[in-house]
């Protein structure tokens, strides 16, 4: 099970968080610091898996975003290299090439999208069209009801 | 961005948003912030209706300044708010902000549940979408109160759409996690189950997680999934890789759901059904096999994918450790990664294989790849990579490779990083301890690590090299020689001049007859050192520098000197101050022949579990140890939780099946008469041989004993007279047999001790009887039902009972046996009755003692019967202010008994409350404070008077030692009570 989830540029700005456990935000910043501070310092081609406390975290740069996932001991690092994956291919897809901007400005989909893909800390889906089309429904509604406020 | 430039866009938040972008400083973001604050708050709080977009707007502003690590007070209301719109968005954005920011206040609680329940009922797909994600994202206590009986229903209802039935699996999923007694599954497991088999791969991937955690907490109930999960796999692994459509993920075929299916079967052992499992073994084998297909990508995703399946197969090889040809193929497979390009396989590959290390299959087949594995430990870049090197080789060492390893590890500590060279030191110690053919090479190794490493190096490490060296007289020599060469360098350790301390001031003399190591020069080597140490160092040196004394008296007059110096014995710390006054003293006035037996040699340690493998079980948890070690502790803790209950529970069985129900009434008890008292017992040369050769030792070992069968002819003829009128018996009374009763085996107590807190189960059992034990009591009185098995197929003759209780006891119990049959065939369990009537508080316990023949020798053994005083408590009940009341009243000092002990069974809470109840207090809930705390109270029952008692417990997980302690508390009315209460409590923790 996936513990939480970090997003945060390498000037160490923290863009995206999801905890998947009660945790207490003193706590998470704590945590937030300290694993920045972790990953930020490796250098490129190491290993993209490390241990920390009594988790593993599986980290992933994307151009200027790290994606960092804190999984349990008996969790599979690859496949959640690959879950990284999938999520910045779903906003990729959503926003039509994501840039960290696009994260900052609509930080409420990036939630959004993250909360289709994973729930509690699992898998709910791994098809990219399933989980879009939840999202664009939910687009759709909003027009309809735009179109329906313009009536009034 | 065209989706988002759809029309939902909130301009307001995204001028807002780049306004903090724009900021220059930290000060001026507060400072925009608070003006928003301000503004959002006037909002709210103003006369005018705000209408649904502008609520949504300022609940996104707050959560975004939430995220930005401020924090917020106000909003929570209209959050709430929205859940009730029936705009999409804006009910989105409510449930996003509740998600984030919830907030314990139970009134808001009440609320947002109820939004929940309105959109659960919906029967809109998306909204029930919403609702479930917000039950999982916070996952209260409160939520699963009010939902867990709803959720299933969702789950496994025909007509639940497939996006819903997955949101309702892992909502369910954290629920049960959060709150395990609320979610019950019962008649739902069957249906949950067979989501294994839907037709839509996102319903099963989805349900897969639920089905694994459910599985790890209750196996047996959802055994079934084993099949269905090999036969999904088993369709994913021979599916083309464009099959599955959208759940491809380049060009690897459903690789979430097929590790998801591995890590399910991981659950249960290999599939018993032969058919299954070799459908298992198939998928594999086929999944092995395209690791060596060439890749269908080259794109890093397929490889991961792929891989990650593969791991995932690896260690359901590793977990079924039963196949070694697969063991074998995965070690191989393991051995390719360690040498490719991606530093991410060389990491799992290494993490991978210590697990397979440990499995007697593939132990050998991991040795093969030392090499590449110590090249891996000094030209990995990467230091996480580096310490599963080191990992690997500890785990792979064994007695073949361990100079190698050692060595290896050795000069790698050298440069090792800082992080992990304490827990290299660790490892290295250990190694070279546990394959030590020769100690001088385990010496060396120990001096090298300290030379090396010395910082890095524990108490635990130096002790117990001290501790091999002082036990092995074959290495003393070596040992004083080696350490004055280290000594020589002109730096070195304070760890070594603690062990060149101790250990020439041990065995100095065996080296003082080489002049270069005369006893002058090994003290001035050591005495050179000492200015540089720190207090508890110098401590040790003086303690050296008596035993020199000792040693060579030649010394004596230097040593005097330096003791006399000013900075010695006029020493600010008092330690040192008092050891040179006292050194000093010592060595003046005593004579030589004091002195050598003040100062003799040490004498060896009793051995005992390596502190250092301690250590690093702590330090890392089980994990680090290898895995055989583990196994070993896990064997232990099986049969000493296992064994015992097991039997208890089919005597248990058995005897239900064969007597009447012994819940009748008790009433009938009071008008039986006492028994009369047996005779005390033997004297005292018996006494000596039966508690050498007896009772304790296996029956088979007792016929053959010559001093038994010496003893025994007088016998005789009253054995054939009982066996020519079994009908006698009833006339007779049970101590017909002329033998006197054995005294007590010696673990009897330890037996008695077993029942404080339970009243059924297998008293004893040896290789012939078994004798099983139910009890009940009511008031003051009690009734034990004792069911003794013939395990053999032969008869025991002259079978007869007695319980005796001399002394205090006669006055303070009242027990009456009925007499058993004098004949128990082979196979044959016999029955007796035993009442029990306690007149007054007592500590001791009356005396079972059975006799019998087998085979023609005399079984004679006596154990404590089970009855303790705590079994006459009636349960009290009361709440704090009565308990802290009573407590106090109750503070005269020969009313509390109170010990302090380790805990020697884990603080497990539910087996400590089960304990507790079954001592028979009433364990009050909610009384302590502290709520780690156990309080109890109840009312002892005796003929004579009611006896009030008050029990804490108070466990320390964490204690100073690292021990877990417990602190036990009993006050009672009676100071006999206490102290007999609290000495039988302190065996049962």
């Amino acid at each position: 099970m996936m513990r939480f989830m970090l997003l945060f540029s390498r000037q160490g700005k923290l863009r995206l968080q999801k905890w998947y456990t009660a945790t207490a935000e003193r706590d998470k910043k704590k945590m937030v610091r300290e694993l920045m501070q972790v990953v930020l310092a490796r250098k490129p081609k190491m290993c993209s898996f490390l241990e920390w406390r009594d988790l593993k975290i599986v980290y992933k740069r994307y151009a200027s975003l790290y994606f960092c996932c804190a999984v349990e001991e008996q969790d599979n690092e690859l496949i959640t290299l690959e879950v990284i994956h999938r999520f910045v291919e779903l906003l990729d897809k959503y926003f039509g090439s994501v840039c960290e901007l696009d994260i900052i400005f609509n930080f409420e989909k990036a939630y959004f999208i993250l909360d289709e893909f994973l729930m509690g800390g699992e898998i709910q889906d791994t098809s990219k069209k399933s989980v879009l089309k939840a999202i664009e429904q939910a687009d759709l509604l909003q027009e309809v009801c735009d179109v329906h406020l313009g009536l009034l | 961005m065209p989706a988002v430039s759809k029309g939902d866009g909130m301009r307001g938040l995204a001028v807002f948003i780049s306004d903090i972008r724009n900021c220059k400083s930290k000060e001026a973001e507060i400072k925009r912030i608070n003006k928003e604050l301000a503004n959002i708050r006037s909002k709210f709080k103003g006369d005018k209706a705000l209408d649904g977009y502008s609520k949504k707007k300022y609940v996104c502003k707050l959560l975004f300044i939430f995220l930005l690590g401020h924090d917020i007070d106000f909003g929570h209301m209209e959050a709430v708010n929205l859940l009730s719109s029936n705009k999409y968005t804006e009910k989105q954005i409510g449930y996003l902000f509740i998600s984030v920011l919830v907030n314990s206040n139970s009134e808001l609680i009440r609320l947002i549940n109820n939004g929940i329940k309105n959109d659960l009922s919906s029967r809109n797909p998306t909204f029930m979408c919403l609702a479930l994600h917000c039950i999982a994202n916070v996952g209260s206590r409160e939520m699963a109160e009010a939902f867990a009986g709803e959720i299933p229903r969702i789950l496994v209802a025909g007509d639940t759409m497939d996006s819903v039935k997955q949101s309702a699996a892992l909502c369910l999923l954290r629920l049960y996690k959060t709150s395990p007694d609320l979610v019950l599954m019962g008649e739902w497991t069957s249906r949950v189950v067979h989501l294994l088999n839907d037709q839509h791969m996102g319903v099963v991937t989805a349900a897969i997680s639920l089905i694994t955690c459910l599985s790890q907490k209750n196996p047996d109930e959802f055994k079934t999934c084993v099949s269905l999960a090999v036969s999904r796999l088993s369709r994913i692994v021979s599916s083309a890789s464009t099959d599955l459509q959208d759940y491809t993920y380049y060009f690897v075929p459903a690789p979430w759901l097929s590790c998801k299916l591995l890590r399910l079967l991981q659950c249960y052992p290999p599939p018993e059904d032969g058919a299954v499992k070799g459908r298992l073994v198939e998928c594999l084998e086929t999944i092995l096999n395209k690791a060596q297909e060439p890749p269908k990508s080259k794109k890093v995703q397929h490889s991961n994918a792929k891989n990650a399946i593969l791991f995932e197969a690896i260690a359901l090889i590793i977990h079924y450790d039963s196949e070694p040809n697969l063991l074998v193929r995965a070690c191989n497979q393991l051995g390719q990664f360690l040498q490719h390009r991606e530093t991410n396989l060389r990491y799992l590959a290494l993490e991978s294989m210590c697990t397979l290390a440990s499995s007697e299959f593939s132990h050998e087949a991991v040795k093969t790849h030392i090499e590449t594995v110590i090249n891996a430990l000094k030209t990995e870049r990467d230091v996480s990579v580096r310490q599963r090197a080191a990992d690997l080789l500890y785990a792979m060492c064994d007695r073949s490779n361990a100079k190698q390893i050692v060595a290896e590890m050795l000069s790698y500590l050298e440069t090792a990083d800082y992080s992990i060279r304490e827990e290299m030191v660790l490892k290295v110690a250990i190694l070279a301890e546990k394959y030590a053919v020769d100690y001088s090479w385990y010496v060396d190794t120990i001096l090298n690590l300290i030379r090396i490493a010395g910082d890095y190096v524990s108490e635990e490490v130096w002790y117990r090299v001290i501790q091999i060296v002082i036990n092995r007289d074959d290495v003393q020599g070596y040992a004083a020689k080696t350490v004055f060469e280290a000594l020589q360098a002109p730096a070195c350790h304070e760890n070594m001049v603690k062990v060149g301390g101790y250990i020439l001031g041990e065995f100095g003399n065996l080296i003082a007859g080489d002049p270069r190591s005369s006893p002058l020069v090994q003290f001035n080597l050591l005495h050179s050192k000492f200015h540089l140490c720190s207090v508890p160092t110098r401590a040790l040196l003086l303690s050296a520098y008596i035993k020199f004394i000792n040693l060579f008296p030649e010394t004596k007059s230097t040593i005097q000197e330096v003791l006399r110096s000013d900075s010695q014995i006029r020493n600010s710390d008092v330690e040192l101050q008092q050891r040179a006054v006292e050194y000093l003293k010592l060595s003046s006035i005593a004579s030589t022949d004091v002195l050598a037996t003040v100062l003799e040699e040490m004498p060896p340690f009793p051995e005992r579990e390596s502190s250092i493998l301690a250590k690093l079980k702590k330090k890392k948890g089980p994990g680090a140890v290898s895995s055989t070690e583990q196994e070993d502790g896990k064997r232990e803790g099986g049969e000493l939780n296992g064994g015992g209950e097991r039997g208890a529970d089919s005597t248990i069985a058995a005897s239900n099946a064969s007597t009447p129900s012994p819940s009748a009434d008790l009433l009938g008890l009071r008008s039986s008469g006492p028994v009369s008292a047996a005779p005390p017992s033997a004297g005292s040369l018996l006494v000596d041989v039966f508690s050498e050769a007896g009772p304790a030792a296996p029956a088979a070992a007792v016929n053959d004993d010559g001093f038994l069968r010496d003893l025994e002819p007088p016998t005789e003829s009253s054995d054939s007279l009982l066996a020519e009128g079994p009908g006698d018996s009833d006339s007779a009374p049970p101590s017909v047999v002329s033998e006197d009763p054995a005294p007590p085996m010696p673990q009897s107590d330890e037996l008695l001790h077993k029942f404080v807190c339970k009243s059924n189960g297998v008293l004893f059992e040896n290789q012939l009887l078994q004798i099983g034990v139910k009890s009940e009591y009511r008031q003051n009185l009690g009734r034990m039902y004792l069911f003794y098995g013939n395990k053999t197929s032969v008869q025991f003759v002259s079978f007869s009972t007695s319980v005796t209780y001399t002394g205090e006891l006669q006055s303070q119990l009242n027990v009456q046996t009925k007499p058993v049959e004098p004949l128990v065939e082979g196979g044959a369990q016999v029955q007796q009755v035993i009442n029990i009537e306690c007149l007054t508080d007592f500590s001791d316990a009356p005396l079972l003692n059975i006799k019998f023949r087998y085979g023609g020798a005399l079984q004679n053994l006596t154990l404590k019967l089970p009855v303790t005083v705590n079994k006459f408590f009636q349960p009290t009940e009361m709440v704090s202010h009565d308990f802290f009341q009573r407590w106090k009243q109750l503070s005269q000092p020969q009313q509390e008994a109170q010990k302090i002990f380790k805990a020697s069974h884990g603080m497990d809470k539910e087996v400590l409350k089960g304990k507790l109840l079954g001592l028979g207090m009433a364990l009050l809930e909610n009384v302590d404070p502290n709520p780690e705390n156990f309080v109890c109270a109840g009312v002892i029952q005796t003929k004579a008077q009611q006896v009030g008692c008050l029990l804490r417990l108070e466990p320390n997980a964490q204690a100073q030692s690292g021990e877990q302690m417990y602190r036990l508390t009993l006050r009672s009315s009676k100071d006999t009570v206490s102290k007999r209460l609290c000495d039988l409590l302190a065996e049962q923790f």
